[in-house]
């Protein structure tokens, strides 16, 4: 047994989590087309909710700030990114591959402009009183997340609000029987960029040293010579950025959105932080994978159970290890 | 004048008094021994000095500059080091990375680098391993050299010598010895004959005061006095 | 407590003395269906509401789970009530079983993230209650799915039973107030949240009460001195959750209907923790408080507002936001400003002024 998981570990350890589930999937399901459509939709579904759990994590792991209000940002990024879409719609409709792409980059850097100045805002009106104090934290994060959601009731109503897509994303790709939506593959590629450029700002610069030992052991760093609030300020608006486009991009996906759809995602990203392990962000991606494959694997064995499945991965997850799976080390 | 001057200083933590009016000061170099029983408040002394709790009321004057309710991170830039009692070490960072990370600049100056290796030939040989896994002795090393990457004019050490082993204690003893020598060391010691071989002034806190002050071959001399400020430990 | 002596305190108690005869009385000086309504929710919400104070007010944790078991009860004695149809058995069976189920989860619940981080529950149990909102709009074969159910209640309570008759066999009324089922119902609701709050007013004042103090104050300390504190924790969760239940079973009676809004959905869960934080964290009565005023302002503000917004009309932005549906906007900046100002809420402020040492 002990050889079994030392062995496992050398290949990877839990990283082989996201590979175990696509192969039993694989069994599963039967139809290779379909595994390879349903693996694909899931690593994009994962990839979007990496963008929108990230910061959670990293919050969380720098300043022990957990902000159950974080969802407002996935909703404030989608609502504006579909108004800027709708806006120019001129450019998206134009028979031009530059217009389209240039009115799809103008909608996502709304959402990012947005997503850090709100964060911003919400780093020192908002959280900034109440560090230290996870009760009024939760309790005051809660009352930010209503008045954002009520916000956007006021501003865009409760009707749901139809989101554009630039032509050269619609469509699937066709190779052999397996077809692959060109949108969902975007995502994937556009969610993995972001990752990698995370990776390397945390593991290849002064900052990103910063922030990793910042996680592990705050008041050394102050300790040291650094104002690790300052440092957080900057890492909850590139959080909420990176949420907010988050929801832009799950916007785009699913073409119809609600002011509700923070708070339905709110639920899958605690999971994903949750199972990820809080304070990493490879904890993060994991949990994130995790999340996307089993939503869309369960979604298409048992459709009822597709919520529920989460939950029960969560469950089995924290009964195997109580901090999730990579978390950050304390 | 001496370095730092601490004056009444009080500190709760939560809703308990920990300290109940501190007062002693720091001549500039050499070492400064504070001795005192478990729970006597010499680590929240050390902390406060720091920033990391806030004393109210109270003063701490570290180089003619009122220092008591500045930011940890100020006081640090103001010449001030800190190796607390659990070492500070980022585990999951290289011993490298650790070192780096106390500099201003980010970049190291060759000569002072040199010297850290020289005083700690461990930290070179393991230089790019997670500091994770350093023993204890190599941590308490690599936590001492983060606290001198950068001139500081006084070091804060909130005993170092803790589950060490004898050997490494007698090391740890030449490098403060060596340090002392251009810089002054504030050091929170339980280990009698570590803090008697290397303190030149020496305070008792008990209780949340300091209950004696003096020098430290004067206090040494004095088996009464250890007996009464340091029970059996001595 | 030191508090119990100052002149806020008495205030805060007669206050609630007074809320307690209004209710008590309260077929009696308000005769429309609108306002016995309001007196049962009001009614319902103390205990639903002290209920969650014991968790968040005396042990310092959030649940996001207590409308879950809420859930439990009212579906319990709902699914039930449709099944076997009216009648005793099937309200107490139903309660028994949304009990049991509620005490299953909870258990499971705290045993499972109690152990590792408070912030944990509070996101754990957020995921849990969303679950079971999803399952209960889904399962709609058992539930009714998002229409929920309508039953009959016990027959005591049919709008046609005659509780007391008069000579001639009609109904008999006092005060113009009949003596129908409805007022049997109203009282029944009424004497149940009684019953509840007062237990749980009992179980503060005990010494158990006085060990989640201690815990609340100083958690390292109290596991020092050798309390278990995740024990402590989920043992009161259990107990929360299964006032909760009742609570849910007794307001599925009361309405003869029971659907994901009026007992699992995520609005009662923020109306709740609205009510405790308006009303005072740890003081029991500031759960009375509370719910009260958030209640009373459901049912009549809203109408106020609509007033308002329509007199707005052409100002930019203002009537959206004075919209009757906005009004949560609004509790929830007010929220946001007591957490910051008033943690301890109205009863919590009050208690500490006019301190009489």
């Amino acid at each position: 047994m002990s050889t079994l998981t030392t062995t496992l570990g050398r290949i990877g350890g839990v990283n082989l989590l996201p590979f175990a589930v696509a192969a039993v999937a694989f069994l599963l399901i039967g139809a290779p087309s379909s595994w390879v459509t349903l693996t694909i939709a899931g690593l994009a579904m994962g990839m979007m909710l990496f963008l929108m759990a990230s910061g959670l994590s990293l919050v969380f792991g720098l300043m022990d700030v957990l902000n159950f209000g974080h969802s407002a940002f996935v909703s404030f990024g989608a609502f504006v990114s579909a108004t800027v879409l709708a806006g120019l719609g001129g450019w998206l409709a134009a028979d031009s591959w530059a217009l389209n792409a240039l009115a799809l980059a103008a909608a996502y850097l709304a959402a990012i402009s947005f997503g850090l100045v709100a964060g911003w805002f919400f780093e020192t009106v908002i959280i900034r009183p109440v560090y230290r104090d996870h009760l009024r934290q939760i309790l005051i994060t809660i009352g930010a997340m209503i008045v954002a959601e009520q916000t956007i009731l006021a501003f865009w109503g409760g009707t749901p609000f139809s989101v554009g897509r630039p032509h050269f994303l619609e469509g699937s790709w066709i190779i052999g029987d397996v077809s692959i939506e060109i949108y969902r593959a975007f995502a994937f590629a556009l969610g993995a960029a972001v990752f990698v450029m995370l990776y390397l700002v945390l593991n290849r610069t002064r900052i990103g040293l910063l922030i990793r030992a910042g996680v592990e052991n705050r008041e050394m760093v102050e300790a040291l010579g650094f104002r690790v609030d300052r440092l957080f300020i900057g890492v909850f608006m590139l959080g909420s950025a990176l949420a907010a486009l988050g929801g832009a991009m799950w916007a785009g996906y699913e073409t119809l959105i609600t002011p509700h759809l923070g708070s339905e995602l709110m639920i899958v990203v605690f999971i994903v932080v949750i199972i990820g392990g809080l304070g990493s962000i490879e904890g993060t991606l994991l949990g994130a994978i995790l999340v996307g494959l089993m939503a869309n694997y369960v979604g298409f064995l048992a459709p009822k159970l597709a919520l529920a499945s989460n939950m029960i991965l969560m469950v089995a997850i924290l009964l195997w290890r109580p901090n999730g799976l990579r978390p950050a080390v304390k | 004048m001496s370095l730092l001057s601490v004056q009444d200083m009080k500190t709760d933590i939560g809703q308990y008094a920990v300290l109940h009016g501190v007062s002693f000061e720091v001549p500039e170099g050499g070492v400064f021994v504070l001795l005192g029983r478990n729970g006597a408040g010499k680590t929240t002394t050390l902390r406060s000095i720091m920033g990391l709790w806030t004393p109210s009321p109270g003063s701490v004057v570290f180089n003619g500059q009122d220092i008591t309710r500045m930011h940890t991170a100020d006081i640090a830039r103001k010449g001030i080091a800190y190796v607390p009692e659990n070492m500070g070490i980022f585990g999951t960072l290289t011993v490298d990375e650790n070192l780096i990370l106390a500099t201003e600049s980010g970049r190291f100056d060759k000569a002072r680098l040199a010297r850290i290796h020289e005083l700690f030939p461990a930290l070179e040989r393991f230089r790019d391993k997670q500091a994770w896994s350093l023993s204890g002795g190599q941590k308490q090393m690599l936590s001492v050299a983060r606290a001198i990457i950068e001139p500081r004019a006084l070091i804060l050490i909130d005993e170092p010598t803790k589950g060490l082993a004898p050997s490494i204690v007698g090391a740890m003893a030449e490098a403060f010895r060596e340090i002392a020598q251009t810089t002054t060391i504030l050091l929170v010691e339980q280990n009698f004959n570590f803090a008697r071989s290397l303190g030149r002034d020496m305070a008792v806190i008990d209780d949340g005061r300091v209950v004696h002050a003096g020098s430290m071959e004067a206090f040494a001399a004095d088996t009464a006095l250890q007996d009464k400020h340091l029970g059996l430990s001595a | 407590m030191s508090n119990k002596s100052t002149t806020g305190a008495l205030a805060i108690k007669g206050i609630v003395a007074l809320i307690g005869a209004l209710l008590l009385f309260a077929p009696f000086l308000f005769q429309d269906v609108r306002s016995l309504e309001v007196a049962a929710r009001i009614c319902i919400f103390i205990v639903l509401v002290a209920s969650f104070d014991l968790l968040i007010g005396y042990t310092g944790i959030v649940s996001f789970a207590h409308t879950m078991f809420f859930g439990f009860g009212a579906y319990g004695a709902a699914i039930l009530l449709k099944e076997m149809g009216p009648g005793w058995t099937p309200v107490i069976l139903g309660g028994l079983a949304g009990v049991a189920v509620s005490l299953v989860f909870a258990v499971a619940i705290g045993l499972l993230s109690l152990r590792v981080k408070a912030i944990f529950f509070a996101m754990i149990t957020l995921a849990a209650a969303s679950v079971v909102l999803v399952l209960a709009s889904q399962l709609s074969q058992f539930t009714g799915g998002e229409d929920g159910i309508t039953y009959r209640a016990p027959d005591l309570f049919k709008p046609a039973t005659k509780i007391f008759t008069d000579a001639d066999g009609k109904v008999l009324s006092l005060w113009g107030v009949k003596f129908n089922g409805k007022l049997a119902a109203y009282y029944f609701v009424f004497a149940c949240s009684l019953v509840l709050f007062l237990l749980m007013l009992r179980f503060v004042a005990s010494p158990l009460g006085t060990v989640l103090k201690a815990i609340r104050e100083n958690e390292a300390r109290a596991e020092a001195i050798g309390y278990k504190v995740v024990a402590y924790r989920t043992f009161i969760f259990c107990l929360s959750a299964t006032i909760a239940s009742l609570a849910g079973t007794v307001y599925a009676v009361w309405l003869k209907y029971t659907g994901p809004d009026t007992s699992l959905s995520f609005a009662i869960m923020i109306d709740i923790l609205l009510m405790v934080v308006i009303g005072g964290m740890g003081t029991m009565w500031g759960a009375v408080i509370g719910a009260v005023l958030m209640v009373v302002a459901q049912y009549y503000l809203r109408d106020l507002m609509g007033v308002a917004s329509e007199a707005l009309t052409g100002v930019p932005l203002l009537p959206e936001l004075l919209a009757p549906d906005r009004w949560l906007f609004w509790l929830g900046l007010i929220f946001i400003l007591l957490v910051y100002f008033f943690p301890k809420g109205i009863a919590g402020t009050a208690m500490e002024k006019g301190a009489r040492a």
